[in-house]
């Protein structure tokens, strides 16, 4: 029950992308089209899990035995930025479909706010192992599910009437707001 | 603080001891080939050849999935970089460009009223659309709004147009036009096209025997664009200055603006435009596609033959034509009297055609000089057989050996070889269709003092056209109908009266038809010294022989060469046939359209071993655009060509008619109705707009 609770409250709840406002730039960057969405969603996904899971492990038994909790940030980065490009060189090597399909999305997640934002936060709200793993896997779903519905709504705008001014990243912004404000609609859930 | 050193110095030793560790372990080596194409490439990232950005394009390239040229965003300069990098060589790569068949615009009707977001595909989500017309234009500009090359501008009536120059073949408009109408084609794909039924087409187009996009010159000519008119016309006849001049033009036969008004001057219009480009003194560039490899023989240099070669040529194809005659032309050189195709006119015409890399051998006949055995050792992989219908039909009556006594053919071959015909004063033609037209206005022009053209049946029975009908009366040539010779009477080997009978027309028969016979004893002497029979033609088989490769070749009954329907291949798989030779005389533009059906059926019997055959292949005329009324049309006259005196052509061969002027030209050609699929049909836009309401009734009864 818990753990459900758990994966509603990152999924619907406290969405990664529309209540905390983080990954904002893949978030407009990558959203024009339904096919590139879905890939990046699902490389967020990816990344996601598996970096909590090695920053988990770099607190654990690194950080907090020396008493350095305060180079989290910094560590993290690090850590984050080499295990994506690992993943990268593996994948490219060793899983090649794979690569293919989230190859390109992967570089982009390097330094993502989001990925970042997770990890920091199961540190910061001291979860067990399984429940971090829960917890970065739901909020990488998401992600993607945000980022789905906003490239849905974005290929819409395709031919839609929008005022000029209004054109492009403008109109993306504004609809991401409207987005963020029907997800709090669901804060009275949990 | 030391602590926190090491820490992640250690942290970031272990992840560079890593990174380093697996880039060795997981190395894959890249293709040096792709970094270097994609440099070659704009890096533009446009999509347009259909991969995700510039690397997926050279990951493609080098890999050898996708051809160097696929590159649209660049032109040709990036093709020759990508295919120099990848040690390959481009030649002229045909270009496809977008072109949408609908004509409909404005004038087709809507079925709702629709006020929602001015875009194509936001309305088509809208029962597809407003207009009622299903494959029609809905003319919101989305296409227009998606060419990256603003190739595209939206026309008066709401009706994009495509500009060919700045067309990049990227297909953008043909991924967002929700209606798929616009296609990507190549000279090479709009060559070995046929009319299908499901296409749009208006009337003149189905009957055109050449298939000729009618609307589209006109309308080319309208907005005065007469280079593209000329294309257009050339994409399906290369002959539009002859065909101009001596077609009797089914397509006005059948325009719809002929059924409230007269019909729109199609054939002045398509010899305005051709006159223009001869005025211009220099032949228009057609495309021609790289070269196959593959040679053809092309036998008989008529409109058959020339048509055939040309297509030929232009897919890419070595052709040589070989023809009996000392030029090239057939029956429109040796069989059209000058006054109405000037010689020099014809010349110009082939000129451009040979020009395009047309080898020719005149003076050569099928049969004594030259055989298939010949052709064969020649490397010749196919042979186009074009050899019309050159044969004149005995009158089979006494005295036909007479000094005086002509058949049709010779006669008007005999002008252009040098050797005008002798001919005396008092001149009797037989026959009623165009050879027998021609050779009486000719013996007028020759200085015959009285011409009578004696024809068995009536006046509307006369297979020659109209107009030339009309023309030759009021030269003054008498007409003798119901009437057919029996005996040539002669003093001294040359002729000197003509016996013939008069005849009637009896009742119909169950098909219809009125059959001439003789009225007994009506025998009746006529004064004359010359007498030319043009009473009909046929092939002149006389080229086949024994134990040679040719004796496998089919005759018909009539005389014709036997030939499939569907692909005008004979009984010898690598001769294919057409035109004269094939149907029996029937007129230029016939021929012409054969030419280039057996072009096709050539150009995929060599390419790919077997001919498809045409889809949906139309033939008769699509019901539906017959309709019979057209509302609101005003009464505008139908342009003339000036034409010289009825005095003064004869005597001599002076060209009788002469073209339209720009502007005139300009006011017939907004004469055209434009005819769609049903756009112009408002009887059926009727019925169906009743039946749509009745459809809306039904479902709101359910409702309540």
């Amino acid at each position: 029950m818990e753990y459900i609770l758990l994966i509603i409250s990152a999924v619907l709840v406290n969405n990664i992308l529309l209540a905390q406002y983080l990954g904002n730039c893949p978030f407009l960057g990558v959203s024009k089209q339904m096919d590139t969405a879905l890939g990046m969603g699902t490389a967020v996904v990816f990344t996601m899990t598996l970096a909590s899971i090695i920053t988990w492990a770099v607190h654990r038994w690194i950080l907090a035995p020396f008493d350095l909790v305060f180079l989290q940030t910094i560590a993290f980065i690090l850590v984050i930025a080499s295990l994506v490009q690992f993943v990268e060189i593996f994948m490219k090597k060793m899983m090649e479909p794979l690569y293919r399909a989230l190859g390109i999305f992967l570089p982009l997640i390097t330094t993502n706010c989001a990925v970042l934002g997770v990890a920091l936060l199961c540190i910061k709200k001291e979860y067990s192992f399984p429940q971090m793993v829960i917890f970065s896997f739901a909020s990488g779903l998401g992600f993607a599910l945000a980022l789905v519905l906003f490239a849905g709504l974005r290929e819409r705008y395709a031919i839609s009437r929008i005022p000029k001014a209004l054109e492009g990243t403008a109109i993306g912004l504004i609809t991401a707001g409207f987005m963020s404000l029907a997800f709090f609609g669901f804060k009275g859930m949990t | 603080m030391i602590n926190a050193l090491i820490v992640m110095g250690g942290i970031g030793f272990i992840a560079a001891l890593l990174l380093g560790v697996a880039s060795r372990v997981f190395y894959v080596k890249e293709n040096p080939l792709i970094i270097e194409v994609e440099e070659a490439l704009p890096g533009a990232n446009c999509g347009g050849c259909g991969y995700a950005g510039c690397h997926a394009a050279a990951v493609a390239i080098a890999t050898g999935k996708a051809p160097p040229n696929i590159c649209v965003g660049g032109g040709p300069e990036v093709s020759e970089n990508v295919a120099a990098v990848m040690g390959m060589k481009i030649v002229a790569k045909e270009p496809e460009l977008a072109s949408t068949e609908c004509c409909g615009g404005d004038r087709a009707i809507e079925k709702f009223d629709y006020d929602g977001i001015q875009d194509c595909r936001a309305a088509n989500m809208l029962f597809g659309g407003t207009k009622l017309c299903e494959r029609g234009c809905l003319g919101f500009g989305t296409c227009v709004a998606s060419c990256p090359f603003d190739a595209i501008v939206m026309g008066p009536d709401r009706l994009p147009i495509f500009l060919p120059d700045k067309c990049r073949g990227c297909g953008n408009c043909i991924r967002n036009c929700p209606k798929g109408i616009i296609s990507l084609i190549s000279s090479t794909a709009k060559i070995l096209h046929f009319n299908q039924y499901s296409e749009c087409l208006a009337p003149c187009r189905q009957k055109c025997p050449a298939q000729i996009d009618v609307p589209a010159y006109i309308e080319h000519i309208r907005e005065g664009r007469y280079k593209e008119a000329i294309l257009t016309i050339k994409e399906r006849n290369p002959l539009p200055l002859t065909c101009g001049r001596v077609c009797p033009h089914p397509c006005e036969e059948i325009c719809r603006r002929g059924v409230e008004d007269e019909p729109v001057a199609i054939n002045y219009l398509k010899r305005f435009v051709a006159d223009w480009e001869m005025n211009q003194d220099k032949h228009l560039d057609v495309s021609v596609a790289a070269s196959t490899g593959y040679k053809v023989a092309v036998i008989g240099g008529g409109p058959a033959g020339l048509s055939c070669a040309y297509f030929l040529r232009r897919l890419g194809h070595k052709v040589t034509i070989y023809e009996k005659m000392p030029k090239l032309g057939g029956m429109l050189r040796y069989g059209i009297p000058e006054y109405r195709l000037p010689k020099k006119i014809l010349d110009w015409e082939i000129e451009g055609i040979i020009n395009l890399g047309i080898d020719v051998r005149c003076n050569v006949k099928f049969g004594e000089d030259f055989d298939l055995e010949f052709l064969k050792a020649a490397g010749f992989d196919a042979v186009f057989c074009g050899i019309g219908a050159w044969a004149s039909r005995d009158m089979k009556i006494e005295g036909e050996d007479l000094q005086g006594v002509w058949d049709g053919i010779d006669f008007l071959a005999r002008f252009h070889l040098g050797d005008p015909p002798k001919i005396g004063k008092r001149v009797i033609i037989v026959g009623g269709g165009n050879t027998a037209i021609d050779a009486a206005r000719s013996s007028l022009r020759l200085g015959a003092e009285k011409v009578t053209l004696m024809y068995r049946r009536s006046r509307d029975e006369m297979p020659a056209n109209e107009l030339e009908i009309v023309a030759a009366e009021q030269e003054g040539i008498e007409m003798l109908f119901l009437a057919a010779p029996v005996k040539i009477l002669g003093q001294d080997g040359k002729m000197i009266q003509v016996e013939y009978i008069k005849m009637r027309l009896t009742d119909p028969d169950p098909s219809g038809r009125r059959r001439p016979e003789p009225i007994p004893s009506s025998e009746t002497l006529i004064e004359a010294d010359t007498i030319i029979a043009a009473i009909g033609q046929f092939p002149k088989i006389d080229f086949i022989r024994e134990g040679k490769l040719i004796s496998n070749l089919k005759i018909t009954k009539w005389n014709t060469i036997d030939g499939k329907e569907s692909t005008l291949q004979t009984e010898i798989p690598y001769v294919f046939t057409g035109g004269d030779c094939f149907t029996g005389p029937a007129i230029a533009v016939d021929a012409i359209g054969a030419g280039r059906y057996a072009a096709r059926s050539i150009h995929f019997f060599l390419t790919e071993g077997e001919i498809p055959p045409v889809e949906d292949r139309q033939t008769k005329l699509i019901r539906e655009t017959l309709f019979e009324s057209v509302e609101g049309l005003t009464h505008v006259p139908r342009a003339h060509q000036p034409e010289l005196e009825v005095n003064y052509r004869i005597g001599n061969f002076e060209e009788v008619e002469h073209t339209l002027t720009p502007d005139a030209a300009k006011r017939e050609a907004e004469r055209c109705l434009k005819c769609g699929l049903i756009c112009y049909n408002r009887e059926l836009l009727e019925a169906m707009g009743r039946e749509m309401a009745s459809v809306g009734d039904s479902a709101e009864a359910k409702k309540e």
